[in-house]
């Protein structure tokens, strides 16, 4: 079996957020979607705020939310390290709301002082976390 | 010799005293256990963060980055980590000691105060402090790190501030605390080397998008970790501190109330006796 898992750890700076076999791993980095496979190539890539999905050893399925950070392949394994991940279950979806209102508002503004690639960032943070929630 | 009354009095004062001090050593045992638990768990993350963070300078060594060389400005950033509170021993001194001794010219010194204490402490002697943070050390979440990174990297983008230097206390163990003087920016690559020896052995590593892109990415990142980190140890450390701090206090108040113990019943004998003496010359004069 050991051709076809991979050991995945998903770690933030409070936690260990997911550490287990899994099948496959498929998430947003700021090249594109990608979608890794066990025996991948060592490589390391930039993660865009997206949703991680996470094909576990039993064909399962479990999604979470991957706001920044970075993930980094090896032969044995892949670790992901995130500034901040977080389950369905924990995201707030009145906040992840309001958010997002606020990151549009500020999009629109152009007013001068507006740092225009946080509001940017801010805005696909809470676009994530409200899909995320459905 | 002081009478009676002001001895009592003064033993009742002290045991009030280590009273207190036993109840704060016994809050900061609590603190600690969860303050230590909590850089073990961050642990993992700051570790890898810097493995990696190795292995791209160890792979791209002629990287001519902003990051990597500095800036023209004069002006020295350093985040000073200290507590809010006091009665933790020599903790916040050390901070003050460390940034004095550290060879830094004070004119040149901008201070980013996390903690009153070292904060206060070098503003009375002369430093200029640009950003107060304090209230960041009661409960110290990754946010509130990446909140101060993020003004300080833009500091240094905009040429405000040249180097960025680190002062925290790393904790050892219970009664090891070492006070710590890093620089954060310009990555010094030399620095690094101890690690780049294992990171030879590993596979060639591809980089998407280039090394330098990702740098630019990855070294905030790295800031911010380190930042985080020298938050949770330094709250490990504060309260390691307080609780040697409170237990030689408490048992100082101890052999004190021993001492007095010992001089308020010879002061008492030495009454009783006294009385005794002159009751008895009393009756003899009676008696004659």
């Amino acid at each position: 079996m050991a051709e076809n898992l991979m050991k995945l750890e998903v770690t933030t700076p409070e936690r260990i957020f997911y550490d287990d076999d899994v099948k496959m791993v498929e998430l947003t980095t700021t090249e594109g979607d990608v979608g890794i496979l066990p025996q991948h190539i060592p490589t390391t890539m930039i993660v865009a705020p997206g949703i991680l999905t996470i094909t576990e050893k039993d064909g399962q399925k479990k999604e979470a939310g991957l706001m920044s950070g970075f993930i980094e392949i090896t032969k044995t394994k892949v670790s992901i390290l995130a500034e901040v991940a977080e389950w369905p279950g924990d995201i707030d979806p009145q906040r992840a709301a309001r958010a997002k209102e606020r990151a549009e508002r500020r999009l629109q503004s152009h007013e001068t002082g507006v740092d225009m690639q946080r509001a940017e960032l801010a805005l696909r943070r809470s676009l994530v976390r409200r899909k995320l929630k459905k | 010799m002081a009478s009676i009354v002001d001895i009592k009095r003064r033993k009742e004062s002290i045991e009030s005293t280590g009273q207190i001090t036993k109840a704060m050593k016994l809050v900061s045992t609590v603190k600690l256990q969860r303050a230590k638990q909590k850089a073990e768990e961050s642990k993992a993350y700051f570790n890898k963060m810097y493995e990696t963070v190795t292995s791209i300078l160890a792979t791209s060594e002629k990287i001519n980055h902003p990051y990597l060389k500095g800036n023209d400005s004069e002006k020295k950033a350093v985040i000073t980590v200290s507590s809010n509170r006091g009665l933790a021993g020599g903790y916040n001194n050390n901070i003050v000691k460390l940034i004095r001794d550290s060879g830094l010219k004070k004119d040149e010194v901008q201070i980013y105060g996390v903690g009153h204490k070292a904060m206060d402490t070098l503003s009375h002697r002369g430093y200029e402090v640009v950003s107060d943070d304090s209230e960041m050390m009661n409960e110290p979440e990754y946010k509130d790190a990446m909140n101060l990174g993020r003004r300080i990297m833009a500091a240094y983008e905009a040429g405000e501030i040249g180097e960025i230097y680190l002062a925290y206390t790393e904790f050892k163990n219970t009664v090891v605390h070492i006070p710590k003087l890093i620089k954060l920016l310009p990555v010094d690559v030399d620095e690094l080397d101890t690690a780049q020896k294992e990171v030879d052995d590993k596979t060639l590593m591809n980089f998407e998008p280039k090394a330098e892109e990702a740098l630019s990415m990855l070294i905030p990142k790295y800031i911010n970790s380190m930042i985080y980190g020298a938050f949770v140890t330094s709250v490990a450390s504060e309260n390691g501190a307080r609780m040697q701090a409170m237990d030689s206090a408490t048992s100082n108040a101890e052999e004190m109330i021993d001492n007095l113990e010992l001089a308020y019943n010879r002061a008492r004998q030495g009454a009783i006796t006294q009385e005794l003496t002159e009751i008895i010359s009393g009756a003899n004069a009676l008696n004659e």
